[in-house]
This record gives C-alpha cells, sequence and structure tokens, in this order.
C-alpha cells in the first residue's frame, strides 16, 4: 500500500516521535491511573482510541465552523459527548467489557492529549488527515500503557496480561501467562508511585534509543548544531 | 392524496435552491466572514450544545431498557452467587421488600432485601450492604440468609483495597470470604465476629488486617439487622 510522505510522518510522530505520553508529556492522569496490569492498559488504550479518533474527525469536520474565541469550549463539549456516548453504548451492548473498563471510561474526559490533538492538529487540518493523526496518536498511547502496564504487572506480581479473558473473550485466554512462578510480589509497583518509578525508567529507555539513533544518522556537524541550539 | 406533478417539481426546486445556499453558506471563505461575529459565534455554541445534547438524549432513551437488562442480569447472577438455586423458585428480582435500614451503619438508609420463596414460603433473604470504613473506601456486598439467620454466602461485588493485600476478600482471590457459609448470630458470640487478631475466629491477610476487619464487622451489623426485621421478612 502506498502511503504519502505526510501520512508516513503522522505516523512516525504518533507513534514515536511525539507520541503522546513519551513525546508531549501529556495524559499522565489515565496513565497511571489504569496500568497496574497490562490488561487494564490495552483496554483504557483501545477505549481512547475510538474515542480520540472520533473526536478528531467531528473536530476536522467541522473546523471551519468553530470560531477561534470560543473553540476550547466547542472541544470540551464534542469530546465530554463522545465520551458519555461510549460510556453507554458500551454498558448496553459490551457489558462485560464495560464492566472491566467502565471506571476507565469516564477517565478519558481527563484525557487533555485529545483535546490538546483538537487543538494543534484535527481543527487546522482536512478530515482524512485528521482521522490518520487520531489513529496514529490513539495507538501510540494504547502501546505506552499495555507497556507500562506489563512493566508493571511484571514486576508486581509476576504474570502478564492477567484476566485478560474477561477483556478480550476466551479465546484470548493464551495471553495470560505467568511470568516469574511462585513471586512474593513486590507491591510498590502495583501503586500509583510504582506508576511513576516505572514511566521514568520507559522514558529513559525512549530517549536512549533516540540518542543512538541521532548519532547513528547524522553527521557530527549536525550534533554541533544541535549542541550550539541547546 | 394525490400529489400534482407540478408541486413536486416545485418541491424539487425549493430543494435543490436550499441545497445551494447551504453549500455556499457553508463555503469556508464564507465562514471565515461570519466567524468573528458574536451573532454566530453564540449561534454555534448553541448548536454545539443542542447537537450534543440530543445526541446524548437519544442514546440515553434508546439503550436505557438494555441496560437496566444488563443491570438485572448482574444481579442476578450475583444472588445467585449467595443463595444456592435449590432454595427459590420465584422470581427474587422482584420480590422484594425495601426497609429502613438507616441505624446499622451498612452504607443506605433504605435496603432493599430480595425474598427467596420456595412453594411461596420465604426460605432465605438477600440483601446488598456496604462496609463504608474499608482501607480506601466503601467495600460493597451481597450476603444471603436462609430463614434461621446462618449465613448462605457473602460476596464483595467491589471495592478499591490494597492490589495484592486486601483484595484477597474477592472470591476470585481467595477463599477467604467462603468462611461466612453456615455463620449466624447463634453460633459465634459477639466476641468471636472478628478477625483473630481482634480475639475472634476470622483470619486477618499478611499486610492487611483492615479490610478483613471492616468486612467482618459490616457483616455482623447486616445479620444484625436482618435479626431486627426477621419476623417481618419471613412472614411477609
Amino acid at each position: 500500500m502506498f502511503i504519502s510522505d505526510s501520512f508516513r510522518r503522522i505516523a512516525a510522530d504518533g507513534i514515536w516521535n511525539n507520541n503522546i505520553v513519551f513525546g508531549q508529556n501529556l495524559a499522565l492522569c489515565p496513565l497511571l491511573a489504569v496500568t497496574g496490569t497490562a490488561t487494564n492498559g490495552l483496554g483504557m488504550g483501545l477505549a481512547t482510541l475510538v474515542v480520540i479518533i472520533a473526536s478528531n474527525g467531528l473536530i476536522s469536520v467541522t473546523r471551519h465552523l468553530i470560531p477561534s474565541e470560543i473553540r476550547i469550549p466547542i472541544f470540551v463539549l464534542l469530546i465530554a459527548a463522545l465520551v458519555t456516548l461510549v460510556d453507554i453504548l458500551m454498558n448496553a451492548w459490551a457489558h462485560e467489557l464495560y464492566k472491566v473498563l467502565g471506571l476507565f471510561i469516564a477517565l478519558i474526559v481527563t484525557n487533555c492529549a485529545l483535546l490538546g490533538r483538537a487543538e494543534a492538529f484535527a481543527s487546522k487540518q482536512p478530515v482524512r488527515e485528521a482521522l490518520w493523526d487520531g489513529l496514529m496518536m490513539g495507538l501510540g498511547f494504547a502501546l505506552v500503557l499495555v507497556a507500562l502496564g506489563a512493566a508493571r504487572e511484571i514486576s508486581s506480581a509476576g504474570t502478564l496480561f492477567a484476566n485478560a479473558s474477561l477483556l478480550l473473550g476466551e479465546s484470548f485466554k493464551f495471553l495470560e501467562i505467568t511470568v516469574i512462578p511462585n513471586y512474593k510480589g513486590f507491591l510498590l509497583m502495583a501503586l500509583p508511585p510504582g506508576g511513576f518509578i516505572m514511566l521514568a525508567f520507559l522514558i529513559v529507555g525512549k530517549r536512549l534509543i533516540d540518542q543512538k539513533l541521532a548519532s547513528i544518522k547524522k553527521a557530527p556537524v549536525v550534533i554541533l548544531d544541535e549542541v550550539i541550539a541547546d | 392524496m394525490k400529489l400534482e406533478p407540478e408541486t413536486i417539481d416545485d418541491w424539487k426546486k425549493k430543494l435543490l435552491s436550499y441545497q445551494i445556499f447551504l453549500k455556499s453558506w457553508l463555503e469556508p471563505s464564507h465562514l471565515a466572514g461570519l466567524r468573528p461575529k458574536l451573532a454566530f459565534q453564540t449561534g454555534v455554541l448553541a448548536g454545539f450544545s443542542l447537537l450534543a445534547s440530543v445526541l446524548l438524549g437519544v442514546t440515553n432513551c434508546s439503550t436505557q431498557g438494555t441496560i437496566q437488562q444488563r443491570l438485572d442480569e448482574d444481579l442476578k447472577k450475583s444472588l445467585e452467587e449467595v443463595v444456592p438455586a435449590s432454595y427459590y423458585d420465584n422470581n427474587i428480582l422482584q420480590d422484594t421488600l425495601t426497609i429502613p435500614s438507616e441505624g446499622y451503619n451498612i452504607g443506605a438508609k433504605e435496603t432493599t432485601v430480595y425474598l427467596a420463596k420456595k412453594a411461596g414460603k420465604v426460605s432465605a433473604v438477600c440483601f446488598k450492604f456496604i462496609a463504608p470504613d474499608g482501607y480506601s473506601g466503601a467495600i460493597n456486598m451481597i450476603m444471603g440468609i436462609d430463614r434461621d439467620g446462618t449465613l448462605l454466602g457473602v460476596r464483595v461485588l467491589n471495592h478499591k483495597e490494597t492490589p495484592g493485600l486486601g483484595d484477597k476478600i474477592e472470591v476470585a482471590k481467595s477463599d477467604w470470604i467462603l468462611n461466612f457459609v453456615g455463620r449466624s448470630l447463634e453460633n459465634l458470640t459477639p466476641a468471636q465476629w472478628a478477625v483473630k487478631k481482634d480475639g475472634g475466629v476470622f483470619d486477618q491477610f499478611a499486610g492487611a488486617t483492615i479490610t478483613p476487619r471492616k468486612s467482618v464487622q459490616a457483616t455482623y451489623r447486616a445479620l444484625q439487622f436482618f435479626k431486627a426485621h426477621q419476623e417481618h421478612l419471613i412472614n411477609p
């Protein structure tokens, strides 16, 4: 499939370079609140993905109608309405999933990344780009949630994707792995402070990889430029 | 009513002219001129609010029935866990009594008691109760009691206790909560209705005493609530 340059750049930004968590350091509230296990992270990631695509699309469609003076209340209104809609529909039609995720859905409203994408991208771009951006940003966010959830779950309980079958159905039972048998448990990692600590490790890891990539790619002159700019 | 071809044509023309008007009105360049106007801004905000409320209103109304049905299914499932199916042949969800429970500190001012009836006679009752003072917030529980006041089962519906420590009150994590089966106010003294650390018969968890202590105390209070209304409940 052929993907044009601008779309490729949006994808790279969303998933890695300008990732909601790693790049923009946004959405830390829902991030730290739900990543006790990889399954919860995945669920929250999927729910956010749906909402961010919908909100980006809706805002891009109506972007010419929205005066800049009142754009923020309109964005908030649209996002809150969408989140409530997803909440109600899931409660009715995906009730088992809702029982696992229900608590987190409302948290999406507090996810400033949605407002950030609406403001920085969707309100200025055509619909297709905005939808693509929503998908990629959402995927990037979901990946971080799963990674953080997995890291915390392994270090706190020694398991991975516990209860995944509750979220995804019985056929995903194979995901539930006990990584460290007879693990005594490390409570700190399951508690909020553990989330901050693990997040710090992940961000450091991302920066290290970026540095390595930059030193491979760039000629010394460019690095010198960066030093001067800093 | 038969429509004249001319009227239909007329309507079609009108529709087309509206379409053209709307299209030119929605041109980005035209909208750009409108956006700074206060009246337009007010209108847009009102329009979006209307859109959002209509959308939510319609969704809410159309899903209310389904959601209620799902909640009933949930409730039925938890009722079945604490009252064995052999105890009743009635529709336990519909057969309820609402009793004031304010003085018992079990969460609600009124408690809805579900009556399990076999051949028209109450064989067991079941109700939700709350331990309002858990380690990190309220612990929502449900219990089933047979007509003599013996516990048939207790389950935790939801809680916010510490994962890995306090969450052993869940039946999925540990079978601690099954210890309540067969207990009653008669076969344990008030002092025994406590965790072992406090001189009672129920285990506490390593690293988490408060969660089981409060669960036991709330269960005890809920049993007292049942005892106070036992006559009325088993002979409604």
